[in-house]
């Protein structure tokens, strides 16, 4: 219990770092089943491609030591913007060439959840067979930051009780905050977004009161995309490595987000990600980590199980998120 | 369908006419001509088809028989599995390799902490993973079948992980000197690899007969029912959560089957053995197969299974390819290379199990049932 009560606050502060991660990932499949009624299972590599993004911006930019201040600001909005980019251009190929056909015909969900499987395992192995050894001369499909120069400074800023906090830990809550308040008021406030809402309400009367449905999918798969890029860019500042399998582990983490918060609910995945992260944290000072992955497939059953809607229930095809 | 007229589908219509044509046959035949067939089947799966002869043409420079058991035979044994789990119940697994490896470890685990003899190993083993599949399907078979999909891909990566943590059963390490079988006249080495393919040919052919007879028999058709409308087979008196369960019981003990003869010819076994690429392929052989027709996903698991291994070129890019041909397959020809014709007309209807995806988009027509009790 004292080894616990001694890695209580070190193991919050971590598990709500990694849950800001989880959450945004989750973003992307809440949005998308919410309009689609598909599990995007590619939806992690859009994610992991966000984080190899990162890693090019910084190889090029040519990061030689922690940067801090104005500049810090400065490097991480750019690598941000070319990893939404990345992964959001990712994404709408995706839609393009593994969904819209097959939604074209109606094809059934099997289908594609089947496609969409491929399209993941093409994903990873174009990251693995191209991407790592062409683009960044690597040959055994990883990608180690801490050869590398550091980007940001890991020493602690301040403590809260026995917990030190450290810049990347602050960085990473508060972007996913922002951008989830950002998503928050596109869906909730904008046309774009009431179009996403009556598509995901009711698919049938959007098209009959003109909604360009076409649109709106690219749209969803567009947003959700660049929230997994930015997801991408914090989980490689806080792990400082990548390798082309990251995606598989996150993604099904932050598939169970997202149906922990309730799937289609944008407010319920960034309750879900930051629950999951917290309980897979301190799950692990009793189990050790290597059980973590095993105790966030536990509380997705048990979630399914005795709650499926979620803690804030499925919402996006109602009419509040 | 506006699909119909693109290159790609005109291009699979050859083999759909020649499937066709072979179907209207065989639905014509007389018993007699269909035991001749079975008969020729087997005869040619004993002696020409592990022969040298054969061998330079299938796979030269390499041992032959040995790539005929694994992956070839085993690939086949869990692609005849996961059809009756998804081709004929329509339900997705996407963690199908735990029966695979449930099987295997009990073989392993009991052979040499025990030193129980194979066969008996065998029988416990099979019976694990059939409670294994009830275990696994009893609180997750109520979900809809894409929760059922990840909660199944959640399963298989769970049996990894654990026996990857437990000490018990080798950890990381795994188990090594797995027991051989034991036959009078017969002796199974890590040498020989001839009585273990004439065991494998034994196995498939007992698996497909069982599988065969349930397909044809009321529980085949309640499957079906399943497939094509749960809620209807519901409405009809089906017990559905019953069935599904026993299919998911039924494929998890070919799977622990197929597992179990697999540890003991390659006699070690380790939690890297059984990813979850391992689990897609198997889908993708009985999806690119034809998933429903036990033919269709028998030529697809060959298929699968030994292309990369002809093929050494591509064996890097095997899931490249794998990952690409899914997506084609199922923007072009969802059901498969040889499927069956009631698979056929599910899949055009857009029905195929688990209602359509974004059809209420496309077509204006259908409703979801979720939607309609709100």
């Amino acid at each position: 219990m004292d080894n616990f009560l001694g890695q209580f606050g070190p193991a919050t502060v971590g598990g709500l770092a990694i849950g800001s991660i989880y959450a945004l990932v989750a973003l992307g499949y809440t949005m998308v089943y919410g309009v689609l009624r598909l599990i995007n299972f590619a939806h992690s590599e859009v994610f992991t491609i966000g984080g190899f993004a990162a890693v090019g911006v910084f190889l090029m930019v040519g990061v030689s030591a922690p940067v801090g201040g104005f500049a810090l600001i400065g490097l991480l909005l750019l690598t941000v913007l070319v990893a939404m980019a990345a992964s959001g251009g990712t994404a709408l190929l995706l839609e393009q060439v593994a969904y819209r056909p097959l939604r074209k015909h109606g094809s059934s969900r099997l289908a594609a959840l089947i496609s969409a499987i491929g399209a993941s395992l093409f994903l990873q192995e174009l990251i693995k067979l191209v991407i790592i050894p062409h683009v960044f001369g690597q040959s055994n499909g990883a990608i180690q930051l801490q050869n590398m120069p550091r980007v940001i400074d890991k020493t602690p800023l301040f403590s809260i009780g026995n917990a030190p906090i450290r810049l990347d830990h602050v960085i990473i809550v508060v972007a996913a905050v922002i951008m989830m308040v950002l998503l928050d008021r596109l869906v909730n406030g904008t046309r774009v977004g009431r179009g996403i809402r009556a598509t995901a309400q009711d698919p049938e009367a959007a098209v009959l009161m003109g909604v360009n449905i076409d649109k709106v999918v690219r749209t969803t798969f567009l947003l959700g995309g660049a929230m997994a890029g930015v997801a991408g860019v914090l989980y490689l500042l806080y792990f400082e490595n990548l390798d082309y399998r990251v995606g598989f582990v996150v993604g099904i983490k932050a598939f169970t987000a997202a149906v922990l918060g309730g799937i289609g609910n944008l407010r319920g995945a960034l309750l879900g990600g930051f629950v999951l992260g917290l309980v897979e944290s301190w799950s692990s000072i009793f189990l050790g980590a290597e059980w973590s992955e095993v105790t966030a497939f536990v509380v997705l059953v048990l979630v399914l199980m005795f709650r499926p809607t979620g803690i804030l229930g499925e919402s996006l095809q109602r009419a509040r998120a | 369908m506006t699909g119909n007229k693109s290159p790609l589908r005109r291009a699979f219509a050859p083999i759909g006419a020649f499937n066709d044509k072979m179907r209207d046959w065989w639905e014509g035949a007389n018993l007699w001509v269909r035991w001749a067939v079975y008969l020729l089947l087997i005869i040619f799966a004993l002696t020409l088809l592990p022969s040298p002869q054969f061998a330079t043409f299938m796979m030269p420079g390499s041992d032959w028989v040995s790539t005929l058991i694994h992956p070839i035979g085993t690939f086949i044994l869990l692609a005849i599995g996961l059809n009756v789990v998804v081709g004929q119940a329509g339900l997705l697994d996407l963690g199908y390799v735990a029966f695979f490896a449930i099987g295997g470890y009990s073989l392993a685990y009991f052979g040499t902490k025990y030193g129980w003899n194979f066969w008996a190993t065998v029988v416990v083993g099979i019976l694990l993973t059939g409670v294994s599949g009830i275990i696994l399907g009893a609180p997750t078979l109520r979900l809809r079948g894409d929760y059922l999909a990840i909660v199944t891909l959640g399963f298989g990566e769970i049996v990894r992980i654990t026996a990857n943590n437990t000490d018990e059963i080798g950890g990381a390490r795994g188990i090594t000197g797995v027991p051989h079988p034991t036959l009078p006249g017969v002796e199974f080495t890590l040498r020989d690899a001839a009585p273990y393919y004439y065991l494998m040919v034994g196995a498939i052919v007992l698996v497909i007969i069982l599988s065969r007879r349930v397909e044809k028999s009321r529980v085949g058709r309640a499957w079906a029912a399943i497939r094509e409308d749960e809620d209807a087979a519901e409405l009809m008196g089906v017990p559905t959560f019953k069935f599904k369960l026993l299919a998911f019981a039924m494929g998890a003990v070919i799977g622990g089957f197929g597992g179990a003869i697999w540890a003991s010819k390659v006699s070690f076994i380790e939690p890297g053995n059984f990813p979850f690429i391992l689990s897609a392929t198997i889908l993708a052989a009985v999806v690119l197969g034809g998933s429903g027709n036990l033919p269709g996903v028998i030529v697809g698991a060959f298929l699968i299974a030994w292309l990369p291994e002809r093929l050494r070129f591509i064996n890097e890019y095997r899931i490249l390819i794998f990952g690409a041909a899914l997506v084609l397959m199922m923007a072009f020809r969802p059901e498969g290379l040889l499927p069956s014709r009631r698979r056929r007309a599910e899949l055009a209807e857009g029905t195929g199990g688990m209602g359509s995806m974004g059809a209420e988009v496309a077509t204006q027509t259908t409703v979801e049932p979720s939607e309609v009790s709100k």
